[in-house]
């Protein structure tokens, strides 16, 4: 595990599903957001793998805070995402 | 039974159920105990747990580090379950439960989720839109001091909301305060009332 609570971290811009048949727990909406570490959740078998019933490695899978007003535009400065993150879908910002 | 047995996907569940044990994975026995545990949970089980949450504070304490053992503390089976993460409200932040991407609820204390938890609409605004869907939708409005937060449920845990405990209950025992607590407020849609 390589993010501690509290680091700053953007989710990547990626979007494999336009290659090849795939299954995501990234939402599309946090793609290329920058968001903050909130805690550390525990290792999970990569769901990516899973789905397709092949050998499926543990990830460390994190819970990011983003600012629900960058994202969404409510309007309501302040207000938060919360979502959880495999590490492979993220970088430092 | 030979009517029920006629239809493609209850052969196809017959056969698969006949795999399983013959291959050592799930026993009749096994698939039949876990049917009777989903179909036991249900609201009231969360309810238990907010009610003792609100009297004890060590059983708070343990519920909000590590929500399937305060399950099982109190008689939810857990077993074989996502772990389940306890949100706490507080005077200052409210937390409100969503799963964008297809419908991961805490099932094991909650039951089946509600119908419209599972619609895109829910989905959609929920993330987008979420005090505006609150004081429309369910007329719950969150004060513009207090914070919300929205949790996706994208992944592996499952989320419930400890929701506060309401005003003019004081000296209420867990039963009449479990009674109060319903599937919104644990998911964050409403806010409980004495």
């Amino acid at each position: 595990m390589s993010f501690a609570p509290g680091t700053q971290v953007r989710v990547k811009d990626d979007w494999p599903e336009a290659h090849r048949p795939v299954h995501i727990r990234t939402p599309y909406y946090v793609r290329g957001q920058a968001g903050t570490v909130l805690r550390h959740l525990g290792d999970f078998p990569n769901p990516e793998d899973l789905a397709f019933a092949r050998p499926a490695e543990r990830r460390p899978l994190y819970h990011v805070l983003f600012s629900q007003d960058a994202v969404w535009h409510e309007d309501h400065p302040g207000d938060e995402l919360l979502v959880e993150i495999f590490e492979h879908w993220l970088e430092p910002a | 039974m030979s009517t029920l047995l006629e239809a493609d996907s209850e052969k196809l569940l017959a056969a698969v159920r006949g795999l399983l044990a013959r291959k050592g994975i799930a026993s009749h026995a096994e698939i039949s105990e876990r049917i009777a545990i989903t179909d036991q949970a249900n609201p009231g089980q969360g309810a238990r747990m907010v009610a003792k949450a609100w009297i004890d504070p060590a059983y708070r304490t343990l519920m909000l580090s590590d929500g399937a053992k305060a399950a099982e503390a109190i008689g939810i089976p857990m077993r074989g379950m996502p772990p389940l993460g306890v949100l706490e409200n507080t005077p200052e932040l409210h937390n409100l439960v969503v799963c964008t991407l297809c419908s991961c609820y805490p099932r094991a204390v909650l039951g089946y989720p509600p119908f419209w938890y599972k619609s895109a609409a829910y989905r959609a605004r929920a993330v987008r839109d979420p005090r505006g869907m609150l004081a429309e939708e369910w007329q719950t409005v969150i004060p513009a001091e207090i914070k919300l937060r929205v949790v996706d449920s994208t992944a592996d845990y499952r989320w419930m909301v400890l929701p506060q405990r309401p005003a003019g209950t004081d000296g209420w025992g867990e039963t009449q305060l479990a009674a109060i607590v319903r599937e919104g407020d644990m998911i964050g849609v409403t806010i409980p009332r004495a």
